[in-house]
């Protein structure tokens, strides 16, 4: 809602979360948002709210207060059990118009960025994609976004001073989450799907749920990543096993992906995903730029490569020089050891 | 079935520059493509042209030279290309432009199905696609890797998430936006390329797409940029390893170790 004075703003209060729920279970990057709207709102002197749209979620809600929610609003709909983005639109936009929220953060996950910029639309409100800080400025109070743009190439500051609620999604990983306090406890507000809230859009036909490529790399702390270098699906079955025994994510450059030898999602890079795990481990991946953009800005990058001189080579924490069909079986009998 | 396709210039990865004025990237004198993403989406609109009939236009919000990716589109099968170009569509964030998008859109007339990629390369916000969607008030399919079905009144397909898929049905018109996955943008061909070279292409202004000046370029976007800053350079304390391999892999153990990796 444009809010170009002062006044118009000071209706807008408290610091919301929009929860992830994925098949009836609150996601971890909920927890990690409620963990930044904790120091945002602090900042604010106001609260932290949850928003869940879910079905038969309920008992997960102490959860949210302990893990630093003031309040969680909640709208359990059996209608929710799928993802229909345009009906959560719809009743998220009507929540924020009725409550008036001062922010609103949302993972960057797939179902959250399709989502929120449709209410960013409807409540007519500025959105900042990706942010990988927030903070509050103390002049006049408004939520000041970072996030990288051209892939990592540049950090961009964002504000958004005659719009209300500021909106903004962050992706997993970013955010702490707090220690988890049980002591801690909030309020319930239990809001409901109203009868022209259900738009009849879109209908779910099937959910797929991918678990034996499970690989949620955007929400992965340690991914070891394969590529041309590992010259076949053969190579990426060793990177598998060694990727199981760690619990990595298995992470791809494009020549991988385009030779078959993994599957698409797994693609790490400008075409394919931005991580930013705590913990990447290239083998046989060169690292062009195209690559690079997607796992720079992870904490700690290794690479094992028989030329020491490619870009990530050079880019990495540690480097190791050496043929990786050696190294990486080598690895797997010293960890099955120890 | 007419499809509108949006397209995006974008820079080139390596020559990422700021105006220190604006903070807003440097589009002039720079290496320009079509956004990679956009190219699925093109295919994807003229495969659907191929099995059930209709029109495929290209569209995009740019400075002039964007009549280039328009052209782009038209070789490798779209019938014709609009270029939205005004100074007063100039610093439009994504709320924005959706908005003028949506316009044009709505100007164009009887558009069954918007196709967009998921996202551009420069600003990487994926935010476009479903605001055009709400802007028209349509149903949206975002990282769309499969259309199953589509016909004059519904299309089925897959979304692409982090932990699988999920197939579903949306009533037309919609906006959906599509991943890699989706297709192989076909090689363009020489007769492609003088039918694109032969066409004309209209620009339209602000006021050609009866458009809310309050609601176009700056004016109309809620998010300003106001600094920019290169990231913070990797503490560079690399360690290479480059003795036998059990020295080495000894102490990799050990630096995984020391993250409660292993
Ligand atoms: C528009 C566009 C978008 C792109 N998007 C992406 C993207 O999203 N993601 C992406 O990854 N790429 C992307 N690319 C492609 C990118 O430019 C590179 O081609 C690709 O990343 C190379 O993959 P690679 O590093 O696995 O292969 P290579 O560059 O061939 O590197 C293989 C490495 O393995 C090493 N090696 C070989 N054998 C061994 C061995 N036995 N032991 C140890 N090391 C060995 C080699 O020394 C070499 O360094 C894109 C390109 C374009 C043009």
């Amino acid at each position: 809602m444009l809010t170009n004075n002062a006044e118009a703003r000071e209706e807008y209060r408290n610091i919301w979360v929009v929860a992830e729920v994925l098949a009836g279970e609150i996601q971890k990057v909920t927890y990690e948002l409620l963990g930044a709207a904790r120091g945002l709102a602090e900042a604010r002197g106001s609260e932290v709210w949850c928003v869940v749209l879910g079905n038969q979620i309920s008992s997960q809600v102490d959860a949210l207060f302990h893990g630093g929610a003031d309040v969680a609003l909640v709208v359990d709909d059996p209608s929710f059990m799928n993802f229909v983005d345009e009906d959560q639109a719809t009743v998220l936009t009507r929540l924020i118009r009725t409550h008036k929220p001062e922010v609103v953060l949302c993972g960057a996950t797939t179902r959250g960025r399709a989502l929120i910029p449709r209410v960013a639309v409807d409540a007519n409100c500025g959105l900042t994609a990706d942010c990988t800080g927030l903070s509050i400025d103390p002049e006049n109070g408004d939520l000041l976004q970072t996030r990288p743009a051209f892939g990592g190439n540049i950090l961009a500051t964002i504000r958004c001073s005659n719009h209300r609620p500021q909106m903004a999604t962050v992706r997993p990983r970013v955010m702490n989450e707090l220690p988890v306090d049980t002591s801690r406890t909030g309020r319930v507000i239990t809001g409901k799907l109203e009868a022209d809230e259900a738009g009849g859009l879109k209908q779910i036909l099937k959910v797929f749920q991918d678990s034996e490529n499970s690989v949620n790399l955007a929400d992965a702390r340690f991914i070891i990543a394969g590529g041309r270098g590992l010259k076949g699906a053969d190579g990426f079955k060793m990177l598998k096993d060694l990727a199981e025994r760690v619990h990595g994510a298995v992470g791809a450059s494009r020549a991988a992906v385009d030779s078959g030898w993994v599957p698409y999602y797994h693609q790490v890079g400008q075409t394919g995903q931005t991580v930013q795990a705590t913990v990447y481990f290239a083998c046989g991946i060169s690292g062009q730029i195209q690559h690079l953009v997607g796992m720079q800005s992870c904490d700690f990058i290794i690479a094992i490569d028989r030329n020491p001189d490619t870009p990530l080579m050079q880019l990495a924490d540690v480097a190791v020089v050496g043929d990786l069909f050696e190294i990486i079986p080598q690895l797997i009998k010293e960890i099955s050891r120890t | 079935m007419r499809i509108v396709v949006c397209v995006k210039q974008v820079p080139g990865t390596h020559d990422a520059k700021i105006d220190p004025e604006t903070k807003r990237i440097i589009r002039e004198g720079i290496k320009v493509v079509i956004n990679p993403f956009d190219t699925y989406a093109i295919e994807a609109a003229v495969q659907i042209k191929e099995e059930i009939g209709g029109e495929v236009i290209v569209l995009s919000m740019g400075p002039s030279r964007a009549i280039t990716v328009l052209r782009e589109g038209i070789t490798v099968g779209a019938d014709r290309g609009i270029l939205l170009s005004d100074r007063a569509f100039g610093g439009s964030d994504t709320w924005a432009t959706s908005y003028a998008l949506s316009r044009a859109i709505e100007t164009i007339g009887d558009v069954d199905l918007v196709i967009c990629g998921k996202q551009a390369i420069d600003g990487d916000t994926a935010q476009v696609g479903p605001g055009i969607a709400a802007h028209l008030s349509w149903p949206q399919a975002t990282y769309v890797m499969d259309i199953a079905d589509i016909n004059s009144g519904s299309l089925t397909a897959r979304r692409m998430h982090e932990d699988g898929w999920d197939l579903c049905a949306v009533k037309l018109p919609a906006v959906i936006t599509v991943v890699k996955d989706i297709n192989q943008p076909r090689v363009p061909t020489l007769k492609g390329r003088l039918a694109a070279e032969k066409q004309e292409i209209p620009i339209w202004k602000a006021a050609d797409i009866g458009a809310d000046p309050e609601r176009l370029g700056l004016n109309g976007s809620p998010t300003r940029v106001v600094k920019t800053n290169p990231p913070q350079g990797r503490m560079k304390k690399s360690v290479v390893l480059d003795g036998p391999v059990e020295q080495s892999v000894r102490r990799l153990v050990q630096e995984l170790r020391q993250r409660s990796l292993v």
